[in-house]
């Protein structure tokens, strides 16, 4: 079979197992509406179920399918520019100084005011000053140095963290509260417009990147090889670095700290698709999708009618699938070396 | 000077205020087989890498066929010069999807997919180089010889008149090295493929190129063919090693065995005979060759 065709397949796939998640989703919740019934209920525009689906469960989903999505293509896109599997959205940094925006804002009360969107823009002002640092710094010397980049972006995301810590350390307990809540991240929110942001960003921010997949390939090789095939490093690195973290900024400042959808979704995938970026780009997109709408419906019906957060879920189960899915590769590759 | 290749006139280059090459001039003609030798530390592959691209030139200029490096985009750049590398990446690419990212600089930036012709060009170079079986395989399970004759195939999908090498045959056996320069030597041959490669083995250095560029502390020592580079006082002079250079009888290269530090102590006179033999010949067919002109 050609390749391309083996290629769309895997998509149609990924396509066929969203949709099944989409539709459990919309079935799971507190008021019980079977999924034989919402055509109904949609068509008939009216009433408390008609209003759960379309302005609680579907806005939820949309915003699942964006975030999840943005942050695992995010992740592609760093390991890919990195050449390294550790590195995700949040090693960055970014996470950190978005949680210290948001931190700033709340212990200085900036959250009661602004309609609800001031803890999104505090969030993304932290990830955006960040973001700055991080390129600034690492793109000083001329050259894109991508091991720099990656040590500065510990390095701030530690000191992002500390200050947080500080701050979390002389709040009040309310504070404290609010804080520790926001990170632990939730894909409650109640503003569609910054579910319609992040959502048009992550569209966006597929198609930007997928401009650059030639260059992500040749990058895999290398930034002296990639040189030798007529790619200019320094500006696709420097293109890919900002995509991937405003990718990240305005998922963190929507929907919190979601952790490990960025580091695993996208390892898990490469390890089913391989290294063709063409691919992988659009697969892992959908595979992260995937991936936080199904832990979403867990976050929601573990400890009904209470939610979990849904960076625990994400963590617990991503956690475990990545080491059994590095586990059965091992195997696989010593199959395949004898 | 109209088949003048490659020509790098008095280039300066290093990383930072470090390390410099200083004054570099050579220049390689269409269809050549040259090599770079020199100790390790001599600048060698900081002129591979000014010549290639990877760091910038300071002084003077490199052109190809006329034409000025520092004129040309990258991309035209990598249509006319492929580039090997020591260790080419083992990533988790299959080694097709490998060869075929040589097609690149012939692709529109943003032109995703591969036309039939570039699918037809890698298979024949992948054939040619013995890696067609493997298509299918990843880059990191090939061994280190099977990588860099991927690294080839992909350098020869990109359709270049010049193929930069950088020690092509560093961890490979005997057979296998022999194998690789043969390969090389071929496609230097049949597609008048203009080759310039870092070499560390003086005697296949010898035995495949015609033109050999002797590096010494960021200088060019010597040049020229292989028996006027590969004299022991030369290489006594920049390797400081004491050496014995002979003449393969079939190939009518020069050959150069190395003396240990026990026979030095012991045959001192012998070596020193032999060297006076060897400048006494030279010298003798340096006059007779004076005397046919």
């Amino acid at each position: 079979m050609s390749k391309p065709i083996h290629q769309l397949m895997f998509i149609g796939g990924q396509l066929v197992v969203l949709l099944v998640v989409v539709l459990a989703s919309i079935a799971t919740g507190e008021a019980n509406i079977p999924i034989s019934q919402t055509p109904e209920i949609v068509r008939s525009g009216e009433g408390t179920e008609y209003f759960i689906l379309t302005q609680i469960r579907l806005p939820r989903i949309i915003l699942a399918f964006a975030v999840g999505g943005a942050l695992s293509l995010s992740g592609t896109i760093l390991q890919g520019v990195f050449r390294n599997p550790l590195v995700e959205p949040y090693t960055l940094g970014i996470s950190g100084g978005a949680a210290f925006g948001v931190a700033l804002a709340i212990v200085g009360g900036l959250h009661l005011t602004g309609h609800g969107y001031m803890l999104p823009l505090a969030g993304f002002s932290g990830a955006a000053v960040t973001i700055f640092m991080v390129g600034i710094l690492g793109f000083l010397r001329g050259g894109a140095d991508i091991t720099r980049m990656l040590l500065i972006g510990v390095m701030i995301s530690f000191v992002a963290s500390s200050s947080m810590m500080f701050l979390m350390s002389v709040t009040t307990a309310e504070n404290l509260h609010g804080i520790i809540f926001w990170i632990m991240g939730s894909l409650d929110e109640p503003n569609h417009h910054l579910i319609k942001v992040a959502t048009i960003t992550s569209i966006i921010g597929l198609a930007g990147s997928y401009l650059f997949v030639n260059q992500l390939n040749a990058l895999q090789l290398g930034k002296n090889k990639a040189t030798h095939l007529g790619i200019n490093t320094t500006l696709s690195v420097r293109i890919l670095f900002i995509v991937a973290s405003l990718l990240t900024g305005v998922c963190v400042s929507v929907a919190g700290v979601i952790g490990f959808v960025g580091l695993a979704v996208p390892h898990i995938i490469r390890l089913m698709t391989g290294g063709d970026h063409r691919l992988l780009l659009v697969s892992s997109f959908l595979g992260g999708s995937i991936f936080l709408i199904a832990c979403d419906i867990l976050a929601r019906t573990v400890i009904s009618p209470n939610e979990l957060p849904i960076g625990v879920i994400t963590g617990i189960i991503g956690g475990f699938v990545f080491m059994i899915v590095l586990n059965k590769s091992r195997i696989q590759k010593e199959h395949h070396g004898k | 000077m109209a088949n003048n290749y490659l020509a790098l006139n008095s280039i300066s280059c290093g990383y930072g205020k470090s390390f410099n090459l200083n004054g570099i001039s050579l220049s390689v003609a269409r269809g050549a087989f040259a090599g770079i030798i020199g100790p390790n530390g001599s600048g060698k592959t900081t002129l591979f890498k000014g010549i290639s691209g990877i760091l910038p030139i300071k002084k003077g200029s490199i052109c190809l066929s006329g034409v000025p490096l520092e004129s040309m985009k990258l991309r035209e750049k990598a249509r006319k010069m492929a580039v090997v590398s020591q260790f080419p990446e083992g990533t988790d690419m299959t080694v097709q999807d490998y060869v075929l990212l040589g097609r690149l600089p012939h692709r529109n930036a943003f032109n995703f997919l591969e036309s039939a012709r570039d699918k037809v060009l890698a298979r024949k170079y992948m054939r040619l180089t013995g890696i067609y079986h493997y298509r299918e395989k990843q880059m990191s399970q090939l061994s280190g010889g099977e990588q860099q004759l991927a690294a080839i195939a992909q350098a020869l999908t990109q359709e270049p008149e010049l193929l930069l090498l950088d020690e092509p045959t560093s961890h490979l056996d005997i057979n296998h090295q022999m194998q690789m320069l043969n390969l090389i030597q071929s496609l230097n041959k049949e597609l008048n493929l203009t080759v310039l490669m870092i070499i560390h083995d003086l005697n296949l250095a010898a035995e495949y190129c015609d033109q050999l560029i002797l590096i010494n502390d960021g200088k060019i020592y010597t040049q020229g063919t292989p028996a006027e580079v590969l004299t022991f006082q030369n290489i006594e002079a920049v390797y400081n090693a004491v050496v014995i250079a002979q003449t393969n009888p079939l190939s009518g290269k020069p050959v150069i065995f190395p003396v240990s530090g026990n026979i030095l102590k012991t045959h001192r006179t012998d070596i020193n005979n032999h060297h006076k033999t060897m400048t006494d010949n030279r010298l003798f067919n340096q006059s007779n060759n004076n005397h046919k002109q």
